[in-house]
């Protein structure tokens, strides 16, 4: 380990530095304040890290579990700034439960930590070490009201799926092993491509089961049992963490993993990843339409953004990878508007879950129902917002390799996905339901500042799209050396 | 830079409009008016100041606008204005108008949200008059979508049934258009090796047979729907009959036009081949939309449903002067695009006005009103004459074009469309008849058109006989971009209409279809 190691490392080691002083800090004093402002000066000083990382060592391989790139680089960033959002968000509606606060944010920083550690492995350790630093901080922020049965419930249930599917993940990895001898990406690659068969069966199916695990994380159909319960009775900050943070850092390492490890190698599981992404997209948007609590259609729908991310990825190519990352931008940004909102509407008592809820939303709290309105017409790809670019990204990544099946199936279920984003608009629309008018709740300021700083970017990124796209094309987009795909 | 103004007029009245809301229902209205009223005197001053010069610009464009937007996929913030934009621009800004005025004392409730969507409706409208990039175009089409969904808030009995329904035809149809563009966008760059999506660019392009049709038909699905055609209108009469009048003012008047508008702008330029080789079903499809529109209109009690047929049938004639695609039949399209505008917006917003009087659309309640409105049912005459094509009023020079162009190409749909103008002649009086004359067994005693009503059917009225009496300075305005056209189309079309002789005579008709812009100019 040389000085440029660490260096290279330093993001990593300012976020688990920061949940060691706040761990430190909450033995000898707690206090709600003090521990939120040091969480978010940690994210933000790691977040300002990784300029000076950029700039000093680009692509340094720091042993030979993590790569740190421009790709993780920007994962990373992506991580750090949703994880800094979702701080905003919690911090008033942790201030208005009863309970013990300070834990949460130690939490909220290791599981940054092992998203972090997601973007840059590049061994099958750190991956799942990564995956499961990741997944037990979750199963405690899941449960982290301890006095609501709906989150007890619901962390198990992640926790027991998520167990399941870690234990396909590491059958999977030991199905490669035991065939090519090795657990770093790279090896992987160049053995496979120098062995004489290349449909070595067992590596086939460890590949398979490798990306079940992935499937399960990212709720994908049809491993995406979880996501609706796990979403609903979970914290609605937490929600929002899991369906970005998580989701991304899986993307990050399915990315790579399939991308250094050519996919197009094994034909059988391209298709199956198709299958699954056509089978997301259309299960989470019709399935959507069935529901009538906010949290549970944001579930469905970020099961379906899954599936249509994996259009891009299965379309590949540095034009894939670039639609990937930009959709991942757009979606970021407008779930964590969309459950902002829920974050912000909801007072001390319940969560303000139920369509009911909504109704005449926008005549009671116009400034809240616009940013909902926003998010969710982003979700749904309508211009002016960064959804827009992002679904055409997506599309122009699909139709460039004549992915006519997948890309017809997007446009389709898209449009039944309008409809249940619509629906919710409409009843924000409608006059409120009839009954004593409750005070709203304060707003508070920081939760506010995230909403104001999201609904920014999201029309930022759907009127001035260039210079996000540009960094994305020279960070993610450089994954893959292939050029542009072509009809 | 003009052209920017001309987006970000309404744009920022919608704004205004939505934050004075809040503070005084009056304001919305004045703030639209003025928007709108502003957007009419730019198109105006661009009128007259390219009018003076004899419309000869240096290239294809009165005014141009190109920079880059999203380089990275060679998509540019390309907009550019010729006589044909201008006069779809100027009859937006004049529906603008006419709706804000038909909606001043309908709408009480949000007024500042409605116009604001009005508004920003107007704005998507105009952009798919100007964009010249496809990707901006699509922009632009899609971004006019959700405020005309929104505005079925304010709409009648069953309006969310009807918006849902609009909507999803509209998305559904938009989305094949965008795969379309993207198909075009990669075919293009694969044969030459440019990533473009600018229209100038893309024209021309050299495609394989299956895909350009396919393209096209991802092109026209947007186009026909919007119109819209039989067999994709089936969303048009609940959406017309249910939403408010100004809504309707704009769809029937101006969202539809952004169809008729397409195929001429994009469609003929960038697949003449395959537009040819599609032309007799699009003829077919055109002359039947033509006489079921008014079948139906005939069968219907709701007076905005009656309208919605006639008007399904109206825009048959626009599809057939594109399909046809003479010299005469083109410049009748266009012509009878603006009339239609017209015409039709001022019937809704008659029908609007009527509804807001006596609280009902239904013909059997009505009768007898003339006596008691004598205004409103003098410029409801005079409107209804001009939608069934009576010479001297707008709506016939345009029919009269269309299927004098039509006749040169093929007999048979041209025969079929005429049987359609008789036919609308029929239900166009019996409304009238039924609600203005016999007796007034109901009792009805309602004010006559006010001032600021009056004001607006005046200014309709004389645009209507203008367009009917001394439409060549019209033609001439547009007669540029058509023939821009022709230079695009021309070089193609040689190769394209002997199939298309030999597919037809092996039907044993005489048809001739094919893009043949030959013909006299008048």
């Amino acid at each position: 380990m040389t000085p440029s190691d660490l260096v290279a490392l330093s993001p990593y080691m300012v976020v688990a530095a920061t949940a060691v002083v706040l761990m430190l800090m909450v033995a000898f004093h707690r206090s709600h304040a003090p521990a939120a402002i040091l969480t978010g000066a940690g994210l933000t000083a790691a977040f300002g890290t990784l300029f000076a990382v950029h700039s000093s060592s680009p692509g340094r391989q720091v042993t030979s579990l993590l790569l740190v790139d421009d790709f993780a680089l920007f994962f990373v960033g992506l991580i750090l700034a949703a994880a800094l959002a979702v701080l905003l968000l919690s911090y008033g509606y942790l201030r208005d439960r009863p309970g013990n606060r300070e834990e949460y944010y130690l939490l909220i920083l290791l599981a940054v930590l092992g998203g972090s550690v997601l973007a840059a492995s590049t061994h099958f350790a750190s991956l799942f070490l990564g995956l499961e630093i990741l997944s037990i901080s979750l199963y405690a922020l899941i449960a982290y009201p301890r006095t609501l049965d709906e989150g007890i419930e619901a962390a198990i249930k992640y926790l027991v799926l998520s167990a399941t599917s870690a234990a396909f993940l590491l059958f999977g990895m030991a199905l490669i092993y035991s065939q090519l001898g090795t657990m770093r990406f790279s090896l992987i690659a160049s053995t496979q491509s120098s062995g004489a068969n290349p449909e070595n069966l067992l590596v086939l199916a460890g590949s398979a089961m490798l990306f079940v695990g992935i499937g399960f994380k990212l709720s994908v159909v049809p491993f995406h049992m979880w996501a609706p319960d796990v979403y609903q009775g979970a914290p609605a900050p937490v929600a929002a963490f899991i369906s970005t943070v998580s989701k991304g850092a899986i993307f990050a390492v399915l990315l790579r993993y399939f991308t250094v490890v050519d996919i197009r190698g094994y034909g059988s599981l391209y298709v199956m990843i198709a299958v699954v992404s056509f089978a997301s997209m259309a299960a989470g948007n019709l399935l959507a339409l069935l529901q009538d609590n906010v949290k549970r259609i944001l579930a469905y729908s970020s099961i379906a953004h899954m599936g249509y991310l994996l259009v891009a990825f299965v379309a590949g190519g540095a034009l894939g990878t670039t639609a990937v990352a930009i959709y991942l931008v757009a979606y970021f940004a407008a779930t964590l508007a969309a459950f902002g909102v829920v974050v912000l509407i909801s007072g001390p008592g319940e969560e303000v879950q139920e369509m009911d809820g909504y109704r005449g939303l926008f005549w009671r709290r116009p400034w809240l129902a616009t940013v909902l309105t926003v998010a969710l017409l982003s979700l749904a790809g309508i211009p002016l917002t960064a959804g827009f670019i992002g679904k055409l990204y997506l599309l122009a990544a699909g139709v460039g390799p004549a992915l006519w099946a997948l890309v017809l199936t997007l446009v389709v279920t898209s449009t039944i996905g309008l409809f249940y984003y619509l629906r919710v608009v409409t009843a924000m629309l409608s006059r409120p339901v009839e009954g004593p008018v409750e005070a709203h709740p304060p707003l508070s300021a920081p939760g506010a500042m995230a909403l104001v700083a999201l609904t920014i970017a999201l029309f930022w990124l759907g009127i001035f799209p260039t210079p996000v796209i540009q960094i994305l094309q020279d960070t993610v987009g450089r994954l893959t050396g292939l050029p542009l795909p072509t009809l | 830079m003009i052209l920017v103004w001309l987006l970000i007029t309404p744009a920022l009245g919608a704004i205004a409009a939505w934050l004075l809301g809040a503070r005084n229902p009056a304001w919305p209205r004045w703030v639209s008016l003025a928007a709108m009223a502003a957007e009419m005197g730019i198109a105006v001053y661009l009128g007259v100041r390219w009018g003076m010069l004899g419309l000869s610009p240096g290239g294809p464009w009165l005014e141009e606008l190109n920079a880059p937007w999203i380089p990275q996929l060679g998509i540019g913030f390309h907009l550019a204005l010729d006589g044909l934009s201008l006069l779809m621009v100027a009859l937006t800004a004049f529906l603008g108008l006419l709706s804000i005025a038909s909606s001043w004392n309908q709408i009480r409730e949000r007024v500042g949200f409605f116009h604001f969507n009005l508004l920003w409706m107007l704005a998507g409208i105009t952009g798919v008059f100007l964009a010249i990039d496809l990707i901006l175009f699509y922009f632009f089409w899609e971004m006019m979508l959700v405020p005309s969904y929104l505005l079925f808030y304010w709409g009648h009995e069953r309006r969310f049934q009807a918006a849902v329904k609009f909507f999803l035809f509209t998305q559904i149809s938009g989305l094949l258009m965008l795969l379309a563009i993207l198909g075009l966008y990669f075919a293009h760059g694969q044969a030459t090796g440019v990533f473009t999506f600018d229209f100038q660019q893309l024209i021309g392009t050299r495609l394989p047979q299956p895909l350009a049709l396919w393209l096209m038909l991802g092109f026209l699905a947007a186009f026909a729907v919007k119109l819209p055609v039989v067999p994709v209108h089936t969303w048009q009469p609940d959406a017309y009959v249910q939403s408010p009048t100004a809504l309707t003012i704009i769809l029937a008047g101006a969202m539809s036009k952004t169809g008729g508008y397409g195929l001429i702008r994009f469609l003929l330029p960038l697949f003449p081949s395959a537009a040819a080789d599609f032309a007799i079903f699009a003829l077919a499809l055109a002359a039947a939309s033509i006489l079921y529109g008014a079948l139906l209109a005939y069968g219907q009690r709701d007076l905005k449903r009656l309208l919605a047929y006639s008007s399904l049938g109206h825009m048959g004639f626009v599809l057939l002067g594109v399909f046809a695609a003479t010299d005469l039949s083109l410049q009748g399209a266009v012509l009878f695009m603006l009339a239609h505008g017209v015409t039709t917006g001022s019937l809704f917003a008659l029908l609007g006005a009527l509804q807001e009087r006596t609280g009902t659309r239904e013909m059997g309640r009505l009768g007898g009103l003339w006596a008691t409105v004598p205004r409103l049912g003098g410029v409801a005459l005079l409107f209804a004459l001009s939608a069934m094509g009576l010479p001297g009023l707008g709506n016939f020079v345009g029919e009269f074009l269309v299927l004098v162009g039509t006749f040169q190409v093929d007999v048979a749909m041209a025969v079929a469309a005429a049987a359609g103008i008789v036919a609308s002649a029929i239900y166009a009086l019996w409304f009238i008849q039924r609600t203005f004359q016999g007796p007034n067994e109901r009792g009805w005693v309602l004010s006559d058109l006010l001032p600021r009503e009056a004001a607006a059917m005046a200014a309709s009225a004389a645009a209507i006989v203008w367009l009917g009496l001394y439409p060549q300075p019209v033609i001439d305005t547009f007669a540029q971009s058509l023939a821009n056209l022709r230079q695009q189309v021309g070089p193609v079309d040689t190769g394209s209409v002997p199939d298309a002789v030999s597919h037809s005579a092996s039907e044993g008709a005489l048809i001739a279809p094919g893009l043949r812009l030959t013909g006299g100019a008048p």
